[in-house]
Formats: C-alpha cells, sequence, structure tokens
C-alpha cells in the first residue's frame, strides 16, 4: 500500500473507531486497553516494530502519517505511554527472544501496562547512584530478591510490569554494579503510593519493595551491565518525549497560537510580536523533530541529538506557558483556567526524563565531545561513595 | 517535505567544503576578494551555473543545491560577489531578457543585485537609468548592476554594465571586512530593460539564510574546538558547565536552524504556497539564531576574541551585516504576522 492509501485507511478508521471526547462512563483504564486491543486489530499499534513481536514491521513514515490524522482526536492511550515509548522499545532492542516473545504482544495489544523504575528519593539526575538492592538467591531456584524505593513512576498505579534498574554489586564503581529486570508490580511485597505533583494531579508514584522475588529469566541484559540497558531506555525516552509519542493525538493547547489567537488582542502590535515570536519557536522546534524523524527513516540514529531536542521542548512548554498567561491577564490565574493549569505542568517537562542541565551536559559531551567535567565517582567502589542528600 | 540531503546533495556540500578550506582559507579572506578563487570555483565546481537553467548553459539546480552551496561559502566567509550574484542569477532566471544568465553561467559575469540594499530610487527612459543607490553589495567587486527601475510602465529591472559611462562607484567602508559595499551613481548609464520586476524576495531570504547557516555552523564548530583545547584553572573550559551549557544551547540554534532553512529551500523548489511563510520563518529565526550564535562564540573565547587578529570577529560582523541585509529584521516578523493574519 503506497503512502497516501495508507494515510487514507488510517483516516477512515481513525473516523469510525476514535473516541472524540473524554466523557464516557467507563474508567480511563478500561477505556485505554479496549482501544489498544482495537488498535492492535486494525494494525495500527507498534507500526513501526518488528513483525515477529506484533509489530506492523512498517517504516516512521506510516507512524507519522497516522500521528498525523490521529492529531484530532484524543486518543487514550496515556496509560500505555511508558510501556510503548520506552520499556518496549528496549525490550526489542536488548531484551531475550522470550521475553519478546512473553511481553512486546501483549503490550501492543493493550493487555499490559508497564511503569519504568529508574530515579530514587536519593537518585535523581544521578541515577547511577541508585541504592535499590538486588540480591540473587540460588537456593530459592535461580531469582533475585529487591529491597529499596523509585519515585516519579508515571502509570505505576495501573501498571502491570516495572522496567526495574537495581544495584547487584556495591563492591564496584557505580555505573558497573546495576542490573535491569522486568518485575511484577502485582507482587505481594511491591506497595504503590501516588504522589501529588504540583498541578494537584496524582499521575506518578513512590513504590516500595520489600522483598519482591523476580525470577533470572526476567533479567534484561547481562548481570551488572544494566546501565548501558538503562541508556538505551533513555535514549528512547528522550525521543518519545520530544516527539511526542503515546500523547494521544493531544489535542489544541490552550497556550498554542491557534488557541490564543481567538482570545486576545490581536490588534496590539506588542501581542502580534509576541505571538509571532511563539509561532517561531513552535515551527523551528517541530520542523528539527520532522528532520530528526526523517532522518531516522533515512538510518540515520539521532541518539543524543534527541536530548537537544527534549531540552528545546521543555524550554518552549514553559515559554509558552508563561507568554500565554502574561497575554490573558487576571483570568489565568484561577485555578480552574486552562491556563493555570498549563503554568502548573509546564515544569514537568524541563524535569522528567532529565532536567534541562543534565540536557545540557549530554549535549555537550555527546553530540558536540566537549571534554568531560572530573568526576569523584567514576571509579570509586559504590559503597564509598557519598550519595543522596547529606548534610 | 524533504529535509535531509540526498546523497548528490552531500557530495556538492563535500566538494564546496573541500574546495573552500583550500582555496580559501581565513587568512586569505582577510585580503579580501579573489577573482583567481572564482574562477576555480566556477571553472572547477561549476558553482556559477548552479541555478542557471540547462538551455543558457548551467545546471539547472534548486533552491535546495543553492542553499547548500550558499551554506558552504557562508562557512567559509569567502568575499566577494558570490551572495549578490546568487542573488541577481534568481532574479534573471525571472525575467523575459535571460541573454545575461550564459555569462553567468561562464562565470564571465559577475552581477551585483541592487534590490537588497535598497533600490527605489532608479528611473529609466527606455535606454539609460538615472538615481543613487546608496549600498550595493559587492558593489565594487561586480561588472554588471542588476536593479529595478522606474519607467513609463511601472516598476522593470534593468542591466547596466557598472565599467560603463555614466557610472560613478564609490567604495564604502563595511563593518564586515569580508565583504564590501559600494555607493553607486547613475547618471545617464545606458540599461537594458530585462522585463517587469519578478517578486523574488522570499528567495532572496532563503539563499541568505542558507549563508547564515553556514556561518553559524562554522562559528560554532571554531567554539566548540577551542573549548576542547584551552585550559583555565587547570581544566579544558570545555568541561565547565558555564561553558559547555551554552554551546549546548546554541547547537539547539543551529538544529534548528539548519531544520528551518531545509525547509524553506524545499518550499521554494517543490511548495510555492508554503514559500512566503517559511521565507519569512527563515530571516526571522535564522537572522537572529545566526547573530547570537556569532556573538557567544566571540564572547567564550575571551579577551583574544576582541582583537583584530582573531577570526571570531569576522564571523560576527559578518553575522550583523547578514542580519540586517535585508532591511531592519522586523519586517520579517511582521511579515510572519500578516501571513498569519494576527
Amino acid at each position: 500500500m503506497n503512502l497516501a492509501d495508507y494515510r487514507r485507511a488510517a483516516r477512515a478508521w481513525l473516523r469510525d473507531n476514535a473516541p472524540t471526547d473524554d466523557s464516557h462512563e467507563t474508567d480511563a483504564v478500561t477505556r485505554a486497553k479496549d482501544f489498544m486491543a482495537r488498535l492492535y486489530d486494525a494494525g495500527y499499534s507498534g507500526i513501526t516494530w518488528p513483525q515477529r513481536w506484533g509489530g506492523q514491521g512498517l517504516t516512521q513514515a506510516e507512524e507519522r502519517a497516522f500521528a498525523e490524522e490521529a492529531r484530532d482526536y484524543a486518543l487514550p492511550t496515556y496509560v500505555f505511554s511508558i510501556g510503548l515509548g520506552m520499556t518496549g522499545p528496549t525490550l526489542v532492542d536488548r531484551g531475550t527472544d522470550a521475553q519478546r516473545e512473553r511481553f512486546v504482544r501483549p503490550l501492543l495489544r493493550g493487555e499490559e501496562i508497564w511503569c519504568q523504575l529508574f530515579s530514587e528519593p536519593g537518585a535523581g539526575s544521578d541515577v547511577a547512584s541508585l541504592q535499590t538492592r538486588a540480591v540473587r538467591d540460588e537456593a530459592g531456584g535461580d531469582q533475585w530478591i529487591v529491597n529499596g524505593q523509585k519515585v516519579w513512576t508515571s502509570v505505576a498505579h495501573h501498571a502491570d510490569w516495572g522496567l526495574l534498574l537495581a544495584r547487584t554489586d556495591v563492591d564496584v564503581p557505580k555505573h558497573k554494579g546495576l542490573t535491569m529486570f522486568v518485575v511484577d508490580m502485582h507482587h505481594p511485597g511491591v506497595t504503590v503510593r501516588p504522589l501529588q505533583d504540583m498541578s494537584g494531579r496524582a499521575n506518578f508514584n513512590e513504590i516500595f519493595f520489600d522483598d519482591v522475588t523476580i525470577p533470572d529469566e526476567h533479567r534484561v541484559g547481562e548481570v551488572n551491565d544494566g546501565w548501558s540497558v538503562a541508556v538505551t531506555t533513555l535514549l528512547h525516552e528522550r525521543l518519545s518525549i520530544s516527539a511526542g509519542v503515546g500523547m494521544g493525538g493531544r489535542r489544541e493547547h490552550p497556550a498554542s497560537v491557534e488557541a490564543l489567537r481567538q482570545t486576545v488582542d490581536t490588534g496590539d502590535p506588542l501581542v502580534r510580536d509576541q505571538l509571532v515570536e511563539l509561532h517561531i519557536r513552535t515551527r523551528a522546534l517541530a520542523l528539527f523533530n520532522q528532520r530528526l524523524a526523517q532522518e531516522t527513516r533515512a538510518g540515520i540514529f539521532p541518539g543524543a541529538r534527541g536530548s537537544a531536542a527534549k531540552l528545546l521542548l521543555a524550554e518552549l512548554t514553559m515559554f509558552q506557558a508563561d507568554l500565554a498567561t502574561q497575554l490573558v491577564g487576571p483570568e489565568a490565574a484561577l485555578a480552574g483556567h486552562p491556563l493555570a493549569q498549563a503554568i502548573s505542568v509546564a515544569p514537568g517537562m524541563a524535569l522528567g526524563g532529565g532536567t534541562n542541565e543534565i540536557m545540557r551536559n549530554i549535549v555537550g559531551d555527546r553530540v558536540l565531545g566537549l571534554p568531560p567535567e572530573p568526576r569523584v565517582d567514576k571509579t570509586v567502589p559504590f559503597k564509598d561513595l557519598k550519595v543522596g542528600t547529606q548534610a | 517535505m524533504k529535509l535531509v540531503l540526498s546523497e548528490e546533495q552531500q557530495q556538492l556540500r563535500e566538494a564546496v567544503r573541500a574546495f573552500l578550506r583550500a582555496a580559501s582559507p581565513l587568512p586569505k579572506v582577510r585580503e579580501g576578494y579573489d577573482p583567481q578563487v572564482y574562477a576555480r570555483l566556477n571553472g572547477e565546481l561549476g558553482l556559477s551555473g548552479l541555478i542557471v537553467p540547462e538551455e543558457y548553459g548551467g545546471a539547472g539546480a534548486g533552491m535546495t543545491e543553492l542553499a547548500v552551496v550558499l551554506e558552504e561559502t557562508g562557512a567559509a566567509l569567502l568575499p566577494g560577489p558570490f551572495l549578490t550574484t546568487a542573488f541577481a542569477t534568481v532574479a534573471l532566471t525571472r525575467v523575459r531578457d535571460k541573454e545575461l544568465l550564459t555569462g553567468i553561467a561562464e562565470g564571465r559575469v559577475q552581477a551585483a543585485l541592487a534590490e537588497p540594499a535598497g533600490g527605489a530610487g532608479l528611473a529609466h527612459d527606455g535606454s539609460a537609468v538615472r538615481g543613487t543607490l546608496a549600498q550595493v553589495l559587492s558593489g565594487m567587486d561586480a561588472g554588471v548592476l542588476v536593479a529595478p527601475a522606474q519607467g513609463g510602465e511601472g516598476v522593470v529591472l534593468v542591466a547596466v554594465d557598472l565599467a560603463g559611462p555614466g557610472v560613478t562607484r564609490t567604495p564604502l567602508e563595511t563593518l564586515d571586512p569580508t565583504r564590501g559595499q559600494a555607493r553607486v551613481e547613475l547618471d545617464g548609464a545606458p540599461a537594458r530593460v530585462l522585463g517587469p520586476r519578478p517578486d523574488i524576495g522570499d528567495r532572496l531570504c532563503v539563499a541568505l539564510a542558507a549563508e547564515q547557516l553556514g556561518v553559524m555552523r562554522a562559528a560554532l564548530d571554531a567554539i566548540v574546538a577551542y573549548a576542547k583545547v584551552r585550559v583555565a584553572f587547570g581544566r579544558y573550559i570545555g568541561s565547565y558547565q558555564g561553558v559547555k551549557h551554552k554551546l549546548a544551547d546554541m547547537h539547539g540554534k543551529l538544529e534548528q536552524a539548519e531544520s528551518i532553512v531545509r525547509y524553506a529551500a524545499w518550499a521554494a523548489d517543490e511548495s510555492p504556497d508554503e514559500l512566503p511563510e517559511a521565507a519569512a520563518l527563515a530571516q526571522a529565526y535564522v537572522g537572529r539564531a545566526c547573530f547570537e550564535v556569532a556573538r557567544d562564540h566571540l564572547l567564550l573565547h575571551g579577551g583574544i576574541g576582541y582583537t583584530w587578529e582573531h577570526d571570531a570577529h569576522l564571523f560576527y560582523k559578518r553575522a550583523k551585516a547578514d542580519e540586517v541585509l535585508m532591511g531592519p529584521p522586523r519586517i520579517h516578523r511582521a511579515r510572519l504576522a500578516a501571513l498569519l493574519e494576527l
């Protein structure tokens, strides 16, 4: 099928199947699962993922065509965004065939929800200093026993599985003693507590692990090679954030030029110029993201340049909400106003998936090849290292 | 929409880059326009005929290829009339009388387009023109002037032999030492009417943005290279976040500028409906980003960047001169506002 036919078919399918508003009776998770199942049956789930594991084996061109057609719909896929954008691609890249066989298709069919368990209260930007321990228990039939705490875990309260990074060796430097696992979020030792963010929502959680067992066959990658697996996940995370994967056709942003022109006085030349500035920045980033997508399609993997796109998106998100509230005035200070919501969630983009400062470090080190900062933590055994918050 | 260069376009870029690295390095740039470099550029690489239609001896390429070349001439801060001849060529392909194109394609003719630096003041009577052009880019280096002039039947494009009678050229001392301008007074200078003045402003905006992209890329490359070798307080300066983070932000500007230039060049070639907005976006974003990157590249060099001997000021001054070449930059923002119907 050529691209135009593909697009036409996608448009027709969305018209008949995509929900156009979110005022439904059923709860969001049931709706999301139901919709993902229909998406899978229609061949629109995992468009670029390998066919062998349940994907469609198509190119970025089809994926982009579908995303463009889906833009005007509020697709209820948010609870799958971590699985589709980060943990799923990590398993496709780094999992065993048995793991791919077991986990990828149920994700694409919307049967299982995933979360990602990296950050800890003592390990945010410096995630490799995490302290959650996984200890091998060969007497118990080659399994691992996990104790510790994770935080900022989106959709964990709905999740069936989590991709967990844990410390397996404290006698080696911190990056060399980590291992990646798939953990059953329904294990009785897993406690999920919702965590309210500054906008009042509770989309993320803190997670406690008390003697949680994981079979060794759910280990992803080699023992103590978890950091390289995590880097794969984080690359996917930044790219999926900047490309808006799983945002399911986020409808018109209340701080976009299109929305603002309806409400603010464009007869004022100062207002017009501010809207022009917003338009320029929005187009500049959109074109950069499209170029990265075209390069990916042409076989050029964007790698750390995805961090530049993520940084620019974080800055644009903040700029846009800030500008829009200024343009609208006092109304924007009422809690029910969409722009009050926009300014409340804006900092999240600059923090989740790596802070702006970490993104600048990554761009500086890996894209520009600048000399690294002198580090005191690379050669010291983890057990001798200062971590977390200490007076 | 095509934002990634084809293999042929990448080869073109490599060829021009390699040529300029050898034939026009920065110490030579300081000596100004060298017709011999142009002779080789046009002879060995055929660049003068790049966008000239094949029937006039050119390669018949599009804005996308021209943008690739201008990015490299910009990165090299190539002195002389290359940009203005490209501007004139864009104009000449869109008028009735295309005879000059053959000379341009052969590299015999360097033409200066008077448009960007203000060409409203000329009047013609069918065979001669009168009036003064205050600032003509590369006006001392070009052999032919292509300019709009007011006549009985409206505004037309005319061609004037700059070495001919009735022409007085005065070199202007410019901010940018690598590329000059001239004041051109025409007092009954013989002129050939080429046809009605074509609408080429958008294409000039795109072409200039391509040069600006090259200027900013070269400026960023230069400061990144320096940050990897310059030591302060026992460390390479590029290892300090105060420097590294600024360079990362400059990289973000470069990525976005390249995306916009590729888009605008594609629009010029393939999607004329999108061109006006793409061209205004290109000047509004790339013009500013180029100066900001050139400015920060100079500042991050420290005191050495403030000296005449160092090359940093050459990029800084080219970036500023380019930013205002088409007029005050607010005109591009005002055009965007108008096109968006704000």
